[in-house]
């Protein structure tokens, strides 16, 4: 690692007072310490805002919306009762993530800001326009099995790894964001770039930003009966999304009113595509317009290296998870979260 | 520059200056306070080798700057058992045989009391599985386990209600 | 906390449950491996690995590194301070060629190409980072496709022989039905959770090391041969390993580096390999390529099995993956052949991984054998039993014990296989799963190596027994503990356990799944030879009840002596010792197989493994939910320990048929997935639904003991069972490892 200074400021005003170019925000350290220690980010100076209090805590406002700090461990918001009651898919997306260790410490922001998992960009021997702008993208041609089907260029062929966001895209929340110009919103679906020619700009936080909180709209509580996270992965737990999907219905007297699709793993952001959704209102949850919402979902896909595989994994990854959603969100958190391996003791789904 | 922590590790407050903020709390441990019992397996967040309880939670102490831990409260493998009695979990590893080369013991011991605090698995066997996949063991003991956690997280219940056998 | 589950009998500590003994030091974090440790003045080593496979170091920024504050040392090519032994050679036949910086070439990616030494590891990291190597690149080659490779001359270690018996184009004539199939098996990285590691102190030309070994006496001789010593001036502790699995039998390049650099500072030098410095220099698995050609008649016997086996290695050394062996000393095939390849890459030297050989031959040979069944009709189990070797096929010879017919027997019993439908994909659970049952023969040898012990009676009747055994999990503290007990008619807690220091008496090699059988024998013969003195003395004991009993046999139980056959003459060992004048009595024992014992009997341990998968139709996830191993190997010392080892085997199985694969960018020639997060082993919820079940065998011929040995079965029979279960459950036949989800995909 290299050498930094550390700072603890005492508030958010003064957090954003000490940061320059080359200073990196410490939340849970989970990603950051990581790639510190492979040489991929190389701060001067590591400013913690753990002692902010500002950043913690979860919050219903009074538009019914929840307002979760920036600083609300992984752990804390999947095990907050109200939480996994009203956004299930969201509290068994995080429980799919990483490993009970990783989810105490790694926070709300900073899964936002996790960067990709690709292997060419954790190898700093190799070319990658990510992390060193204009060396090229060794994951063209590579062994690196993390790589997208939609919305990739050939500047960079990564996908985002995050399973949180995945939900997150569907349910249409809103990240919180204060920097020396003041406070902003950005819509979660906006918040991470697709690679384009700047693979570098992987969010739209601006430098000198910092993420205070993540929102949920109010009405997203109203998928909270038929909403599921499925999580396609080559080890049973503790393992990146090979595919992954969130799927939440809101179904009136038997038919669908209102449809929610994003899909993880396969683009450098959660993948969601409305017109999918819309394919679905006004059908009764089945087979045939699960089919065409998820081809729609995945229109355009196309295989970087050989990964081809991936798009059909995708597509059926979304029909499952339309159909787990469709049967119903579980009375209680399957004891294998997100896989599909998830009801296996038993566990049954109510409708 | 040096930085001044004050911790609770263990039961005992430590007060420790350090000479640089790259310090983890694992290489802090190993390397400047002779706590070698927590573990080094990957340093990258990858086994769980390193697990301690961090305020009562478990954590990987190698992706924790030591920096950051004024006033935090630190468990660790060597701080479990209360004098010669053993924490119900280290029993039940002993007797599970849930270990075979010992190296990743620390961190799933520390694991598993972190685990058994969240109260997510309760003693069901698939729960325990996954809240302990965090762990490697590449001896491959997870039946020995499974098995342990299982039998101390009733054993613990059974203390609590105040039946134990 | 007791020491057992059930009250000892007395003089048969062996075959008791006992929890481990050094299990206490091992909850508590107590045991002390080999970076524990932090002697005062200690500096910190870390070396940079080579990030090319083929070319030459053209610059290291030298000044940056050492201008790091706390860097004390960087060690290049240029100043490296000479070696006394011969790098490019090798200090026994025991060992491979390490790569010490004698040059600034690079064949591998992972060689180590510099070494920084600071006052702490931080500073040691950083000044590694900045020496921001320049490479000029040569073309490389790391991956086995497409390459043919050169036969094997069989000769030394890493060598294999094959073997041929009976006429083999004529069993391949006589085949009615016959196949001609590839498997491929990828390159495979031991990764110990404890990386290799070393903390290296210089007292003069004495040499003090705490490292994990698994072969000590070998050990402190390699490390003597570089450092120009005795090997009596080295001394190695090593209580426990953080497992070894093959890999900490050798001495390494980065080690003796270490080693190096705490003789150039005068000061002790810990070195710990990072999780990616795994990858290279510490020996792995070498990828393989096996084409089996096996032919039946029409009875379904096997005509022939034919087994080639090409394997990666390096270009400057040799370990050929004795993979094609796996198909001798099994089935009873008229005609038999094994027979190597080696196919030289940029890669690093491949070595012995847990069941070397067996493990990745047996993965393909059991896979073919269900192809095999499948032509022939007959359900894999029956088309096993039809060709089941009543005597060692090829040779002849008897075996020294086979209970395999009732592993099969009591394996698929237990697992319920007379169920199992003959098509696939017929069996679906509850939940619309796809599910299926396969299973697999397992086979590995029971060699001995050589192994010296002593056991001293002390003058209060206890005892002292000490051997340099090493312990990386599989029990030894506990295992040849019982066996020394017995030995002396001793309980377990009167008997003092000295293992895992090289001052002790050599035990040899922890490896091969011999440990057991060899040190546990010159421990039996050691506690023998001591009782045996102290009969002498006490039948000459005017004063002893056992006086006069001249040269009778002697038995010891409890801590007394009787006369063989009379239980009414006995006495303490504390009194007998008492009127000798209190002195402590040594015995000492050693242990090999001598080699007619050898040439007389073929000598396996063997097992039969039952699979159940699941598999998701629609997403092809794949989650194994039952695996019944049944295993027969002699005689069973600690059945829980047993147990244990016996499943860890098993859990490798699972890896290798599912997860393990290192992943080379065949461009930069440097593995792309060298961590715990890209290189999968299983984790927790990979793992449930295990059952190991032991047959009983007395085998009077493997040695005196009759142990045969448990480490590295528990892999071979698994893989196939696996892999075939996926076939089952699927239909699809994969032929490459490990099986993904891409290949089950429609």
């Amino acid at each position: 690692m290299k050498r930094f200074d550390f700072v603890q400021p005492a508030s958010v005003a003064e957090a954003l007072q000490v940061w320059h170019p080359g200073a990196v925000w410490l939340g849970g350290g989970t990603n950051l310490l990581d790639l510190m220690k492979g040489g991929v980010m190389l701060p001067d100076t590591v400013i913690d805002i753990n002692r902010l209090a500002d950043l913690r805590g979860i919050t219903t406002l009074d538009d019914g919306s929840l307002r979760i700090g920036a600083l609300v461990s992984n752990a804390e918001l999947a095990d907050d009762t109200g939480f996994a009651h009203d956004f299930p898919m969201v509290a068994e997306a995080l429980l799919s993530g990483a490993s009970g260790q990783l989810r105490n410490a790694a926070t709300v922001a900073g899964n936002l800001m996790q960067r990709t998992r690709c292997a060419y960009f954790q190898d700093t021997t190799a070319a990658c326009n990510r992390r060193e702008p204009g060396t090229g993208c060794d994951a063209r041609g590579g062994v690196d099995s993390h790589t997208a089907v939609l919305g990739f260029g050939d500047a960079c062929i990564t996908t985002h790894p995050s399973d949180f966001c995945v939900p997150l895209a569907a349910l249409d929340a809103v990240v919180e964001v204060q920097g020396p110009d003041g406070a902003r919103e950005v819509a979660l679906r906006d918040f991470h770039l697709l690679p384009g020619e700047t693979p570098e700009r992987e969010t739209a936080l601006q430098p000198g930003e910092i993420i205070v909180a993540l929102r949920l709209p109010a009405d997203a509580k109203g998928f909270a009966a038929h909403a599921r996270y499925l999580k396609v992965r080559d080890r049973t737990s503790y393992a990146f999304a090979t595919t992954s999907a969130a799927a939440a219905l809101r179904v009136e007297g038997g038919v669908i009113a209102e449809a929610r699709l994003s899909l993880g793993a396969i683009a450098a952001k959660p993948w969601r595509v409305t017109e999918a959704e819309a394919l679905l209102v006004g059908h009764a949850p089945d087979a045939a317009p699960f089919d065409q919402a998820a081809a729609r979902a995945l229109d355009g896909a196309v295989p970087s290296n050989d990964n081809g595989w991936k798009i059909a994994l995708a597509r059926r990854t979304a029909i499952r998870a339309l159909e787990l959603a469709a049967a119903g969100t579980p009375e209680r958190m399957p004891a294998l979260p997100a896989s599909p391996f998830a009801d296996q003791n038993g566990d049954h789904a109510h409708v | 520059m040096s930085l001044s922590i004050s911790l609770t590790l263990n039961g005992v407050v430590r007060d420790i200056v350090l000479d640089d903020p790259r310090v983890t709390l694992l290489d802090l441990l190993r390397e400047r306070l002779a706590l070698p019992g927590t573990k080094k397996g990957c340093d990258r967040g990858q086994c769980g080798a390193c697990t301690v309880l961090l305020n009562g939670k478990r954590m990987n102490a190698c992706l924790t700057l030591a920096a950051t831990l004024d006033g935090a409260t630190v468990t660790t493998i060597e701080g479990l058992a209360d004098g010669d009695a053993l924490h119900p979990v280290q029993t039940a590893f002993l007797e599970n045989d849930g270990f075979q080369c010992g190296y990743c013991t620390p961190g799933q011991i520390m694991s598993a009391v972190g685990l058994i605090a969240e109260g997510r698995a309760g003693d069901d066997p698939e729960r325990i599985r996954e809240g302990m996949s965090g762990n490697i063991c590449r001896c491959a003991a997870y039946h020995g386990i499974t098995r342990a956690v299982q039998e101390a997280t009733r054993r613990m219940a059974a203390a609590e209600r105040g039946d134990a056998a | 906390m007791s020491d057992t589950m059930t009250p000892q009998r007395y003089g048969s500590n062996a075959g008791q449950p006992l929890t481990r003994r050094d299990g206490l030091a091992k909850v508590t974090g107590t045991a002390t491996f080999a970076a524990d440790n932090t002697p005062e003045g200690l500096l910190y080593a870390v070396y940079v690995p080579a990030a090319i496979a083929r070319g030459r170091v053209v610059h290291l920024n030298v000044e940056a590194a050492t201008a790091v504050a706390g860097v004390t040392h960087v060690m290049t090519p240029q100043n490296r301070p000479p070696l006394q032994g011969d790098p490019e050679a090798k200090p026994n036949g025991f060992s491979f060629i390490v790569d010490v910086l004698q040059n600034d070439g690079v064949r591998y990616a992972g060689q180590p190409i510099a070494l920084v030494v600071g006052e702490t590891l931080e500073a040691a990291t950083e000044g590694a980072r900045l020496l921001a190597p320049r490479y000029e690149v040569a073309d490389s080659e790391t991956t086995l496709a497409g390459q043919g490779g050169e036969a094997v001359e069989p000769g030394a270690f890493g060598r294999p022989g094959g073997a041929e018996h009976g006429d083999v184009p004529a069993g391949h004539a006589a085949a009615v039905s016959a196949i001609d199939v590839v498997y491929e098996t990828p390159a495979q990285y031991h990764n110990a959770m404890e990386t290799h590691a070393v903390v290296a102190a210089w007292d003069g030309d004495r040499l003090h090391l705490d490292l994990p070994s698994q072969a000590l006496s070998l050990s402190c001789a390699s490390y003597a041969y570089f450092f120009g010593i005795p090997a009596d001036n080295v001394t190695i502790r090593c209580p426990y390993i953080g497992g070894g699995f093959g890999s900490k039998a050798f001495p390494t390049g980065p080690q003796v580096l270490a080693i190096l650099a705490a003789r150039t500072a005068g000061r002790p030098v810990k070195l710990m390999l990072t999780r990616a410095q795994m990858f290279g220099p510490v020996g792995h698995r070498g990828a393989t390529r096996q084409r089996l050609r096996l032919g039946i008649d029409g009875g379904a016997a096997l005509t022939v099995l034919d087994h080639e086996g090409t394997a990666a290695t390096s270009r400057f050394d040799d370990f050929i993956e004795p993979a094609a062996n796996a198909s001798q000393g099994l089935y009873a095939a008229e005609a038999l052949r094994s027979a190597h390849r080696a196919v030289r890459l940029d890669v690093g030297t491949p070595g012995p991984m847990r069941a070397p050989g067996e493990a990745s031959g047996s993965a393909a040979l059991e896979c073919a054998m269900d192809e095999m069944a499948l032509l022939a009709g007959l359900d894999p189990l029956k088309f096993r039993l039809r060709n089941y070797a009543e005597v060692e096929p090829g040779t002849g010879k008897p075996y020294s014990s086979k209970a395999l017919r009732a592993c099969y027997a009591e394996g698929a019993k237990r697992f319920g296989w007379a169920d199992r439908p003959m098509e696939p994909g017929r069996m679906r659970d509850a939940r619309g799963l796809l599910t299926g049952w396969g299973m697999g023969t397992a086979l590995f040898g029971c060699p001995m190596f050589e192994a010296e012990a002593t056991a001293t009676l002390r003058a209060d009747g206890s005892a002292l027994v000490e051997t340099s055994a090493i312990d990386m999990g599989q029990g030894a503290w506990t295992a040849l503990a019982q066996i020394a007990a017995d030995s002396l008619g001793l309980p377990m807690d009167r008997v003092e356990f000295r293992a895992g220091h090289s001052s002790l008496p050599n035990a040899g090699i922890a490896g091969g799944s011999g440990h057991t059988a060899t040190a546990g024998g010159a421990l039996h013969a050691a506690g023998r030879d001591a009782i045996r003195k102290l009969g002498e003395i006490a039948a000459a004991d005017p004063d002893s009840p056992l006086h006069g009993s001249g040269n009778a046999d002697f038995t010891a139980r409890d801590g007394r002596l009787y006369v063989a056959g009379d239980d009414s003459r006995s006495e303490d060992f504390a009194a007998i010792l008492s009127r000798a004048g209190a002195v402590d009595l040594t015995g000492a024992g050693s242990a090999s197989r001598p080699a007619a014992d050898a040439e007389a009997h073929a000598m396996n341990s063997h097992g039969a493994v039952f699979a159940e998968v699941k598999v998701d139709p629609d997403l092809c996830q794949v989650r194994v939910t039952r695996l019944v191993g049944a295993f027969a190997a002699g005689r069973i010392i600690n059945p829980r320990l047993t147990e244990s080892q016996l499943m860890g085997g098993m859990i490798w199985g699972i890896s290798f048929a599912l997860h393990e694969e290192a992943k080379h960018d065949p461009r930069s020639g440097r593995i792309m997935n060298a961590d715990l997060a890209g290189y999968h082993v299983p984790v927790n919820a990979d793992v449930r639904g295990l059952e190991v079940l032991t047959i009983h065998e007395d085998d009077p011929y493997v040695n005196a003991l009759g142990i045969k040995g448990v480490g590295e079965i528990g892999v071979t029979g698994t893989v196939g069972a696996i892999a075939n279960a996926i076939w089952h459950a699927t239909g699809k036949r994969a032929r490459r490892f490990p099986i993904r989800i891409e290949d089950l995909l429609d």
